[in-house]
């Protein structure tokens, strides 16, 4: 019982979708500072999410439907159990279970999955398009990811975040800073933000995968997407930064929550610093020198770098 | 194994482009192995209309046909109307007219270049040019009342004087442009991955380029040195000192570099226009009272290349007959070239990059047989089908509407 109300509320679906919803406030914002605009209220996230969820769902001709409207939940469901599994470990390091980074990456995949799946049943040659790159992403982006995640692993002798979190690789390593890098841009393209945002490509395919996607189901994949902008850096800030730590006073979660928004910070200016990648230039790049990179970090930690 | 083709539709709404058109991309995968160009929903009939009406309403009729390059069409018409009734003109309103049209080229670039940056995926670039192009559309209300459709030409002259206090505008407008004109062409020139996304996409050779009669800066991307400016010197362009911009591989790097390197020269020739104003006082119309029996034509070179008006008199005050060919009518056919071949992702940019103005182009379309050329379906047939139309969503509706059955 307790354990549904954590994955309801606290840390699961209600905290993640809040939080979220601010940390894609900050990406607009700080997008909007950045290109010389004024930028949204405060609250505008939740009034987008609200009007999303009035509106009317339209669902393509001969498709099915079913598996059309649960996509969407798929990616929800995944997102805020993943956020549940990183909080936890952050707020009791002791009670942790093994293996939990496995399940983590797991289900950190399941957002792409459900855009891959919604985009395949909605029968849009667009969204199609648009999936099969989705797919090509992840092909992509999962290998580096998955090689930079060895060196906490080695450095922390452990596949649980508790341990894990005990050994914040960036501050004491060379091998940690190359493998947060890696691990940084693997995660842009993970949350299909410019320059991999190949998946939507507004101007090319109109958002592509969500093109068929309206009302409620639509604003289950923007939340989605505003999770994961919340959980993935908190992921990384948990694989090489050690987290943010409550145990220790308000003066180590500050510096903590510090660090969380410097990465959110760093996403952001990638994101408005350079153009689309096609998506055979962002597969050489992934597949090329950032698993190079990510190879290199494991053999320095091999080393004891 | 033959993969599948599947039809990508670019339009006839599409967020690539603000104005109806409609691209067919056949693809294959990613890779775009045919297009199908689409237009004519747009068609306004200004020609005949310009018919109907005297000069003086003519230069603003044709000032409507684009709202991007409002002033390139009435100068081109004054100079068809002015070469066809023999009609001086003053040489203080030359340089008017050429200070007008080069603040017109930079706001046009400007926005070219700001969506050539959105098409990319580079919203920043997007934004920060449009910022600028602000600055020089407040100049332009500044000094002709409006930031676009200036209505500042006539035949014979120009409408309104620029005084001193509005040339110190100017220059102290060009002045603040000079850095950003700086940060784009070094941005533009330097980033990686503009390079990549740009460089030895939708190359066009110097051969299809004349093959299609392509013009403006889609041709001086590719090496081929044309501009009206300098080839047949009208308004002040034979007065200033100013370069043609040419680059030789024609691509899309080459296409932007060239629309970044015109806006350095327009800077150049209106400041040069600037100090011959201030120093050349004079008036600045011949009011013509009437326009003698002739032919006359006009060039201008646009920012998107040659735009073309013919004029013929009969000594009354209208034209008898009015022809306009403006330049993506030679652009945008060249599209079916530089894209075939290409990925979809190229292909966006590669359909912006002659940077077509649609509702400049349309022409009346009529649905042919390929085979026989036989009219398939004639104006009258489309008339009737859109009564049809009409009359079904009425009944749909349930308006009583007025009796459709017209002899048609």
């Amino acid at each position: 019982m307790n354990v549904i109300v954590q994955f309801l509320f606290f840390p699961g679906l209600l905290f993640t979708v809040v939080a979220g919803l601010v940390t894609s406030w900050y990406d607009r914002k700080l997008t909007a500072r950045l290109q010389m605009r004024k930028g949204p209220p405060f609250w505008q996230p939740f009034y987008d999410v609200r009007k999303l969820m009035i509106k009317e769902t339209c669902v393509p001709e001969r498709t099915a439907i079913w598996l059309f409207l649960s996509a969407p939940l798929v990616g929800l469901a995944g997102t805020a159990l993943a956020s549940m599994i990183l909080w936890r470990a952050m707020l009791e390091p002791a009670v942790t279970f093994a293996g939990d980074l496995i399940v983590v990456m797991y289900l950190l995949a399941l957002p792409s999955l459900s855009v891959i799946l919604g985009a395949f049943v909605s029968r849009n040659p667009l969204a199609s398009l648009g999936g099969s790159r989705e797919m090509k992403l992840v092909l992509a982006y999962e290998l580096p990811f998955v090689v930079a995640a060895c060196v906490p692993i080695l450095r922390a002798g452990s596949i649980q975040l508790g341990e894990i979190l005990s050994v914040p690789v960036v501050g004491s390593s060379l091998s940690g800073v190359l493998a947060l890098l890696v691990a940084l841009i693997a995660m842009q393209a993970r949350l299909t933000r410019v320059p991999f945002d190949i998946p939507e490509a507004e101007c090319e395919l109109g958002s592509g995968v969500l093109i068929e996607y309206s009302g409620p189901p639509l604003a289950m994949y923007k939340l989605t997407q505003a999770m994961m902008l919340f959980t993935g850096p908190m992921f990384l800030l948990v694989l090489y930064g050690g987290g943010i730590s409550f145990s220790q006073g308000w003066l180590s979660a500050t510096a903590g929550g510090l660090k969380f928004l410097g990465l959110i910070t760093v996403i952001v200016l990638i994101r408005n610093t350079a153009p689309r990648l096609r998506i055979d230039q962002a597969m050489r790049l992934l597949w090329g020198p950032v698993t190079l990179a990510a190879l290199l970090a494991v053999a320095l930690a091999w080393w004891g770098w | 194994m033959a993969k599948k083709t599947t039809i990508i539709p670019v339009g006839p709404y599409h967020p690539l482009q603000e104005e109806p058109e409609f691209f067919k991309l056949y693809v294959e995968g990613e890779k775009v192995v045919g297009l199908d160009i689409e237009l004519g929903y747009n068609h306004r009939g200004v020609e005949k209309l310009s018919e109907g009406k005297d000069y003086e309403e003519t230069i603003f009729l044709v000032e409507r046909v684009c709202g991007i390059c409002s002033t390139s069409h009435p100068i081109a018409c004054v100079q068809a109307i002015e070469e066809a009734g023999d009609l001086e003109v003053p040489q203080r309103a030359l340089y008017i007219r050429s200070l007008i049209g080069e603040l017109e080229r930079i706001h046009s670039h400007l926005l070219w270049l700001g969506l050539a940056g959105h098409f990319l995926g580079f919203n920043t670039v997007w934004m920060w040019a449009w910022r600028y192009r602000e600055e020089v559309l407040n100049i332009c209300e500044q000094v002709t009342g409006n930031r676009n459709h200036y209505g500042m030409l006539k035949p014979g002259g120009v409408r309104r004087d620029v005084p001193a206090t509005e040339i110190s505008a100017i220059r102290k407008m060009l002045d603040t442009l000079s850095s950003p004109l700086d940060l784009f062409r070094d941005t533009v020139a330097e980033d990686p991955l503009i390079q990549a996304r740009t460089r030895g996409i939708g190359t066009l050779t110097p051969q299809q380029i004349r093959k299609f009669a392509a013009v403006g800066p889609t041709a001086r991307a590719s090496g081929v040195d044309i501009d009206v400016r300098r080839d047949h010197p009208h308004a002040a362009y034979g007065m200033v000192e100013w370069d043609v911009v040419l680059e030789s591989r024609g691509d899309i790097f080459d296409k932007i570099m060239v629309r970044i390197g015109e806006m350095f020269q327009s800077v150049r020739i209106i400041r040069q226009c600037l100090s011959r104003l201030e120093t050349e006082p004079g008036p600045i119309d011949s009011h013509p009272k009437e326009v003698k029996p002739g032919e006359g034509i006009g060039h201008y070179e646009a920012p998107r290349g040659e735009v073309f008006h013919y004029i013929r008199s009969d000594g009354s005050n209208r034209p008898v007959r009015h022809k306009i060919r403006a330049p993506s009518y030679m652009n945008v056919p060249t599209n079916r070239e530089a894209v075939i071949g290409e990925t979809i992702a190229d292909a966006t940019i590669i359909l912006a990059a002659v940077d077509p103005c649609y509702c400049c182009t349309e022409r009346m379309a009529a649905v042919l047989d390929p085979e026989t050329d036989r009219v398939l379906i004639s104006g009258k047939e489309l008339l009737q089908r859109s009564r049809r139309k009409t009359a079904w969503l009425r009944s749909q509706l349930g308006h009583e509407g007025p009796d459709l059955k017209w002899d048609c």
